[in-house]
């Protein structure tokens, strides 16, 4: 990643006249076109020749980090790698220039992938079925969520199951999607281990049991802790009538090690893009499938999306999963958790542990362990980014004030661990020795930390904005 | 330490009343704005609006969080504080001071379900 | 013997293993009750090597057959300019995370601010938010938006001309949410202004869902339609195809308050389905109720411009069950796409492909008309894409059509065949649709 910040905006270097496409020429004749129905301004796109668009984007490539630059501790995120040969092939024009409703005939190979995906995803998962149209993780809950909605309908039981549990640990798509959904939410407390309160729970199913819907849970959970006692909350669910959902956000530490639907869960989705290589571009393209028990199997929600998904992005994730077999692939859990536990050792004497004992495939410290400097969990990440890697996940979960989720991946060397490691005892030192150094980090990367408050309150969200307000 | 200020009546959800004959004037404690941060953005309602107690009326923004604002008594909008269209931040400056809205009370009786200063108080300390 | 993504030697093992005090991998699970631990092989096919992988891809490809598009409905086949692929590699790119350090994410930043800016220009619009899955999915959001803002309604309109793809995505979202979806009349393929005025009058209504072209292809005259909507306190909305808006009077032009639809057309290649991206544009006064992402300017404490994800107050990972929407994620690299599309293709450039589409749709049409064997389904302005009806057999048409390499449009209806043109077709293979389509109605 450059440090040196590259500024401009593409309409700065527009100027009127320059083009950077060639078209054909029109062949077909001139054809008229009622006036009264088109724009009366062109639209105010840039004008620019080629060779400055591509060194446009290129620089500002160069202000970004990516998982191809170093490490990214993002708990929850599952930041692996991304294979390339799954790029080559997701580009394939055999399968790039489909169209959706082309006839059977010719899109045999493409539905191909399709079903083979679902059976890999089946046999992965212990789930019997799977639909690949949601787009993304929160997607597939909103699928997942009304495919139990389906569900109590078809048992008549709609109109009474209008509660979804969700531990108070969860991350905030849970509620939001429940929301959406047309559910109430209610959260069942943890205990002080980072568990769920199956106390708690018992209260809350004895109180409302018919009109629960659902649990909606991840194991491991967003400690990185597995829920011990799930094949018992799953009982205790279902003995009310209700479903067991789970998050696969936190998949990537079963692999070779637990199958959602051997725990009893009864629908579930998938983050492709985290569990399953595919890349997170900046923020998207994803896929989120949603499996299902197959007593469930009717009740998958068709409209979701118009056709299967994010289709590319199943293809990458096919590859990868033929890519390491099935030998291979029972590894990715194993090695996970034990880059996790080898991090979270060798930093808990430094950083505040509030739940020791082996975890998953991530765990979460509470802020440095001396907090005498006011040195924040804000302040580490942001100086961690001086050093060359991107920051951990910050303020989540919310049980702790000063919540850092860390998360290596298996991809992860032991001596890039170790210089993480060796980074974070570095911060921790100088919170001690020089805390305004941390406090005012980043001072090496391109730009520094940002007014937000101002974006907040005087949104400017586009050029035209920003010309306007330059102009007053 | 929250300012909680006598004469008041008090929110669990960190709203006061302040009683001016038949009116109100409704708007968010000291502890909320600490806890908000920065606020960006008050969604107010308009003059004329009916607002019920216990249910939302608005919402105060900051970067880091977004809250609902619950009526605590039930009445008719006479009143926005418009200044804090553009200034936000008022609110940091003096919660109790800007006031958000002013209604007219449907049900005084209503008063008597919230809190004193005192135990908003003891309320805060244990959150 | 290691594999090629884990880097761990059975030297890093043991002392890793040491480090935590655990006796192997095994141990690290010991926690786990018995009877859920997973042990054995999945069934999965074994490893493959990249290779193999690549020889498998290959051979399912060779079950797929690429035909000459003329075929839309909401997915066209628009030519993608090289630069693109090549920059969406640039792993800063495709490896990067969502933008929430902002301080190593200006890329990622600074493209959202410019594709926001390129949607406003583009509708016609105030505000676009940083991009949504699709243009289905971004019409079931503008559908909550609308309800959100008005107060306590929830019904909301929509013209039996939007594409049903759309109104079914924005139907599964209705559902849980407790809103009513009422389809406004259609009159020879148009929106009934009639029908729109009287259920309006009705009441209840939050808002109201046009589709510009619709979903035959027609170029709808809106006059006075956002008027009728607003005095009865309704959002005008409008799901348009993006391409087109380079010509086409602008949403903004029309009075609508929310735009919305997919930008597949904006050069993404049609990938059988995904990934695409939707967007959605509002005016200034709804800014505080669009979902999603939203990249703003700020400067940075060196005194520098800088951009940042703003507004997330509003978004489900702090509001959580008060959030207006559950969407977590937008189309990032996909909006990166189609900000390099328009970079390059400019003000000038989208508006000749986009009468290049235009010009030889019209071209294909008076050439089918001309056959004696189709009739226009409605005689009604249209703009790269339009339906014809057809007295035979659609369905053996196509496939005689598919055949020889050529995708005849899409089926619409018991007896319509809708065609599309792009400017990736030439003439000759448009000669050759007409003449192949002459052949097959010549043999029967």
């Amino acid at each position: 990643m450059n440090n040196r910040l590259y500024g401009n905006l593409i309409f700065e270097l527009s100027r009127e006249g320059r083009r950077g496409c060639s078209l054909p020429k029109n062949r077909f004749g001139h054809h008229d076109i009622p006036q009264k129905l088109c724009r009366k301004h062109d639209a105010a796109l840039p004008e620019c020749d080629e060779p400055t668009v591509v060194r446009h984007y290129t620089n500002l490539s160069s202000n970004n980090f990516g998982v191809d630059n170093g490490f990214y501790p993002l708990g929850s995120c599952t930041m692996k790698y991304n294979p390339k040969l799954n790029e080559e092939l997701s580009r394939l024009p055999q399968f790039q220039h489909l169209h959706p409703q082309q006839p059977a005939a010719t899109v045999a190979g493409a539905q191909a992938v399709c079903t083979l995906l679902k059976r890999s995803l089946c046999a992965l998962t212990g789930m019997d079925a799977f639909t690949l149209k949601p787009y993304a993780g929160a997607h597939g809950e909103l699928t997942g969520l009304m495919t139990i909605r389906a569900w109590h309908k078809a048992n008549g039981d709609e109109g009474r199951r209008t509660k979804v549990i969700v531990p108070d640990s969860a991350h905030g798509t849970n509620p939001a999607s429940a929301a959406v959904c047309g559910y109430d939410i209610i959260e069942v407390k943890s205990t002080a281990e980072g568990l769920v309160d199956f106390a708690h729970l018992q209260t809350i199913i004895d109180e409302h049991g018919k009109e629960i819907a659902a649990m909606m849970m991840t194991n491991p959970n967003t400690l990185g802790l597995f829920e011990r006692r799930i094949p018992e909350i799953a009982e205790l669910v279902h003995g009310c009538g209700a479903l067991m959902y789970y998050d696969g956000a936190n998949l990537n530490p079963m692999l070779g090690v637990c199958r959602p639907g051997d725990m009893g869960f009864d629908v579930m989705h998938i983050n492709l893009h985290k569990t399953f290589s595919t890349p997170h571009g900046g923020g998207g393209p994803g896929s989120g499938p949603v499996g299902v028990k197959a007593r469930l199997k009717d009740c998958l929600p068709q409209h979701v999306s118009p056709y299967q998904g994010n289709f590319a992005v199943l293809m990458r994730a096919y590859a990868y999963i033929l890519s390491l077999g099935r030998e291979h692939i029972k590894k990715v859990g194993p090695l996970a958790t034990l880059n996790a536990n080898y991090v979270k050792e060798q930093l808990k004497d430094v950083y505040e542990l509030p739940i020791d004992g082996w975890c998953m495939h991530e765990f979460v410290f509470d802020g440095l362990k001396d907090k005498s400097s006011g040195v924040t969990t804000m302040d580490v990440a942001k100086r961690l980014l001086d050093y060359g890697y991107h920051a951990p996940t910050i303020y989540f979960p919310l049980l702790f004030h000063e919540a850092m989720m860390i998360e290596p991946t298996e991809n992860e060397s032991k001596e890039t661990l170790d210089a993480f490691i060796g980074v974070m005892r570095r911060i921790a030192g100088e919170a001690n020795a020089e805390p305004e150094t941390v406090k005012t980090a980043p001072h090496l990367t391109p730009i520094g930390r940002v007014d937000d408050v101002q974006a907040a309150k005087h949104p400017v969200l586009t050029y035209q904005q920003l010309l306007l307000n330059e102009t007053n | 330490m929250a300012k909680v200020i006598e004469g008041l009546y008090y929110s669990e959800s960190h709203e006061y009343v302040r009683v001016d004959g038949d009116y109100g004037y409704i708007g968010i404690t000291d502890y909320a704005q600490q806890a908000l941060g920065n606020v960006v953005y008050v969604d107010m309602p308009e003059v004329d609006d009916d607002v019920t107690a216990g249910e939302e009326f608005g919402a105060v923004e900051s970067v880091k969080a977004a809250s609902d604002l619950n009526a605590p008594v039930s009445g008719t909008v006479v009143e926005v504080n418009d200044a804090l269209e553009d200034q936000p931040e008022l609110l940091n400056q003096d919660a109790y001071e800007n006031w958000i809205i002013k209604v007219e009370l449907s049900d005084k009786a209503e008063l008597e379900s919230l809190m004193d200063a005192g135990a908003y108080e003891a309320f805060c300390n244990k959150s | 013997m290691m594999y090629k993504y884990f880097p761990h030697t059975a030297d890093d093992l043991q002392s890793m293993l040491k480090a935590v005090g655990a006796d192997s991998l095994d141990a690290l699970y010991s926690d786990i009750p018995a009877d859920v631990r997973f042990r054995g092989d999945y069934d999965l096919p074994s490893e493959m090597s990249e290779l193999e992988v690549r020889q498998l891809f290959e051979q399912l490809g060779r079950q797929n057959r690429q035909l000459v598009c003329f075929a839309g409905d909401g997915v066209y086949d628009h030519y993608t300019p090289a630069v693109i692929p090549d920059l969406l590699a640039r792993s800063e790119f495709l490896t990067s995370y969502t933008p929430y350090q902002a301080e190593v994410s200006q890329g990622t930043l600074h493209y959202i601010f410019e594709y926001q800016s390129m949607m406003t220009a583009l509708t016609g619009m105030d505000i676009s938010n940083a991009s949504m899955y699709d243009g289905t999915t971004a019409a079931a959001e503008a559908m909550m938006m609308a309800v959100n803002a008005g107060k306590k309604q929830s019904k909301v309109l929509v013209s039996a001309t939007v594409d049903p793809k759309v109104v079914a995505a924005m139907q599964t979202y209705a559902d849980g949410l407790g809103i009513t979806i009422e389809m406004i009349d259609e009159h020879d393929g148009a929106t009934s202004l009639t029908d729109f005025g009287r259920r309006l009058t009705a009441g209840g209504v939050a808002g109201v869902m046009v589709a510009q072209p619709n979903r035959y292809g027609i170029v709808e005259d809106y006059t006075g339609f956002a008027d009728v909507a607003h005095s009865l306190k309704a959002l005008f909305m409008m799901h348009c195809v993006a391409a087109d808006l380079a010509v086409l009077k602008t949403p903004g032009e029309w009075g609508a308050d929310i735009a919305c639809g997919d930008g597949q057309s904006l050069g993404i290649p049609m990938q059988f389905g995904g990934p695409y991206v939707g967007f959605l544009c509002c005016t200034e006064k709804l800014l505080r109720k669009m979902p999603g992402r939203i990249v703003g300017m700020t400067s940075d404490n060196r005194g520098q411009r800088a951009f940042v994800l703003t507004l997330q107050a509003r978004e489900q990972h702090i509001r959580r069950q008060k959030a207006t929407s559950n969407i977590c994620s937008n189309q990032s690299l996909m909006a990166l796409f189609v900000t390099v599309y328009l970079s390059l293709m400019g003000r000038q450039g989208l508006k000749e492909a986009a009468m290049l589409g235009y010009d030889g749709a019209h071209y294909l049409c008076d050439q089918l008309l001309q056959t004696g064997h189709f009739s226009l389904a409605f005689d009604r302005p249209f703009f790269n894409e339009f339906c014809l009806v057809c007295d035979k057999d659609i369905d053996a048409l196509q496939q005689y059509c598919a055949e020889a390499g050529y995708m005849a449009g899409v089926k619409t209806g018991d007896n319509m065949l809708m065609l599309a043109v792009t400017e990736r077709r030439s003439k000759e293979e448009t000669d050759r649709l007409v003449s192949l389509i002459n052949e097959y109605m010549n043999t029967l």
